[in-house]
């Protein structure tokens, strides 16, 4: 459940992010420990991209902590060591990139400024593209490919840095079911490996058989942390036509009375 | 012909048009990247100020455009950080502030507007040696650190989130970007003027970025093509008579112009090869809170039309109405 140095690979303490003066995640805490799939559910609105990125440092922690590999957020370096996928919106915009050259800036934190590649980075690169079958579009431009491929080059962008955390937000957002599989088998891949997981899901769709642990968010709170099953099984994530919240939802509040 | 091509001022001008033509669009590519097409000419007119700055105080308005287009350059990122919503707005009063500034200089310096016409169009047949040999080294630092920080500047334009979360510098990428790309205005200044600057900048990526697949080839092919462009502008010019800068900037923008139809068949045949692969639908996302009235007219919440139908702005985000057989209930939008 540790690093090799004893601490959990992400730790939150009483974690709040507040944006625009809005409170938007409140009072988090977790822990994730090596080799650990851990899903953040939640509707929109909830939080659950909000607290990803804070973990990044893209958004501010505005209250309690953050530490990653035990070292506070504020003072960690090793970023190589995490790997961020952010939401695919404009990948594909501007100048044309190819597939190879997206998946090779992944490497951009272990490289020095005015040093070709190294070899070893090159096979990272090719290794990556293999891992989610992009290797025979390396060539192609990254604006040619659908949605469901162009999330699979983020995920071996972040793949080719070799993290050692893997953090996702929503990476089955307008991807079709073949790559979401892809993404999923990649991800499990990198799990056994070692490596963690931390991904944001709107549902768990083809993810569900690999995640250990759900978060579930609501308001920015934790309202469940526990294993996926008591989640999944019911009614999943039906479309309830009426003004209440669906099942799983209510669950989520009060997980103990299913008769535990 | 030869004697026209090899006289001193006209190896000058070529020499600073080439270096020119070479820079210019390495770090438009940038530019375009950050969708930041526009932020040459920004610069150009911060530079007015700098170019009457020299004017008034008798040193060169080579450096002093440089140095107030840097200062310039770092105003541009502090102000783009800071916050972006009023970041547009800032930029244009930097901007004007800085062309009406550089007017009023001017006129402080008994010169009148008159005297900056060289400096808004052009005056590459009048560059002097020293100014060559300035140009040849500003436009080497910029070509330089176009290719060789090349990883590192491609992953700060095109994914600033993911670059920061990789813990690069981004800000002194960005403002990297930026500096140089104010020095590449200084230096194409004497060649093609301020107004058109931003021209020899991105005309050749636009051109170039129709037919390549890479970013590395794109800044390449656009390199070439700002160097041919600046070349053919420099001798047509000299032989017809015509402004040099102006003359540049047209070869530019025909080379677009006559590639364009090509490039339109090879997007258009690149396009239909893409894959047909099935996208989920858009998320469609009920509501879960729970609602102690029904939206409509008067209930209070702020109604904005979308589309077909009106929203309702419920603590600070957007809910529809979905009517369906069973009842209604309020979505997300």
């Amino acid at each position: 459940m540790t690093d090799p140095s004893g601490s959990p690979v992400l730790a939150l303490d009483r974690v709040g992010v507040v944006l625009g003066g809005r409170p938007i995640v409140r009072d988090v805490s977790l822990e994730v420990g090596a080799g650990q799939v851990v899903a953040i559910l939640g509707a929109n609105g909830s939080g659950k991209s909000t607290l990803v990125k804070s973990l990044v440092g893209l958004n501010p922690v505005s209250q309690g902590s953050v530490s990653l590999f035990g070292t506070p957020l504020p003072h960690f370096r090793h970023w190589e060591r995490v790997g961020y996928v952010p939401q695919r919106s404009t990948v594909g915009t501007g100048v044309p990139a190819t597939v190879r050259e997206v998946v090779g800036s992944g490497r951009v934190a272990r490289r020095t400024p005015f040093r070709p590649m190294s070899r070893a980075g090159r096979d990272a690169v090719t290794a990556a593209l293999d891992l989610v079958g992009m290797a025979e579009r390396a060539g192609h431009a990254v604006s040619t490919l659908s949605g469901g491929q162009q999330q699979r080059v983020l995920v071996a962008r972040t793949l080719a840095g070799e993290p050692d955390l893997l953090l996702l937000d929503e990476p089955n957002a307008g991807v079709d079911h073949a790559s979401q599989e892809a993404i999923a088998a990649t991800l499990g891949g990198r799990a056994d490996a070692g490596a963690s997981v931390v991904v944001v899901l709107h549902e768990l769709g083809p993810f569900g058989p690999l995640i250990d642990r759900v978060v579930a968010l609501r308001e920015g709170r934790v309202t469940y942390d526990g294993p996926p099953d008591q989640l999944v099984d019911g009614g999943g994530e039906g479309h309830h036509h009426d003004d209440h919240e669906p099942a799983w939802v209510a669950r989520l509040h009060h997980p103990l009375e299913r008769g535990h | 012909m030869w004697d026209l091509l090899l006289a001193p001022f006209m190896v000058r001008a070529v020499i600073a048009a080439a270096v020119t033509g070479l820079a210019a669009p390495g770090m438009g590519t940038y530019l375009v990247q950050r969708r930041l097409s526009l932020m040459g000419d920004g610069i150009g007119h911060i530079c007015v100020t700098g170019v009457a700055l020299g004017l008034l105080t008798g040193t060169s308005p080579t450096y002093t455009a440089i140095v107030v287009a840097v200062i310039g350059a770092i105003l541009i990122e502090l102000i783009r950080t800071s916050g972006r919503a009023t970041g547009d707005l800032a930029l244009a009063l930097l901007f004007y502030g800085g062309i009406a500034g550089g007017l009023v200089l001017v006129q402080l310096a008994g010169n009148g507007a008159f005297a900056l016409q060289g400096y808004l169009f052009g005056s590459i047949t009048t560059i002097s040696y020293d100014d060559v040999v300035v140009s040849v080294l500003l436009a080497g630092v910029v070509v330089i650190a176009a290719l060789a920080l090349m990883p590192q500047l491609f992953a700060v334009s095109y994914d600033e989130d993911f670059a920061r979360a990789s813990g690069v510098p981004v800000w002194f990428y960005n403002t990297l970007v930026s500096v140089l790309a104010a020095v590449t205005v200084s230096v194409a200044m004497r060649t093609v003027g301020l107004l058109l600057v931003s021209a020899l900048m991105i005309i050749p990526v636009a051109t170039s970025q129709q037919f390549t697949r890479s970013f590395r080839t794109t800044m390449l092919a656009a390199m070439l093509g700002g160097l041919l462009a600046s070349l053919a502008g420099v001798v047509v010019s000299a032989f017809l008579n015509l402004p040099p800068g102006a003359t540049i900037v047209l070869v530019a923008l025909a080379g677009f112009v006559a590639t364009s139809p090509v490039g339109m068949v090879l997007q258009a045949r690149r396009r239909a090869r893409v894959p047909f692969a099935p996208e989920s639908l858009p998320v469609h996302e009920e509501s879960e809170e729970r609602h102690r009235h029904e939206h409509g007219p008067g209930c209070g919440h702020l109604a904005i039309e979308h589309g077909d139908h009106v929203d309702y702005v419920h603590d600070g985000h957007r809910h529809a109405v979905h009517v369906t057989g069973e009842g209604q209930h309020y979505d997300e939008h």
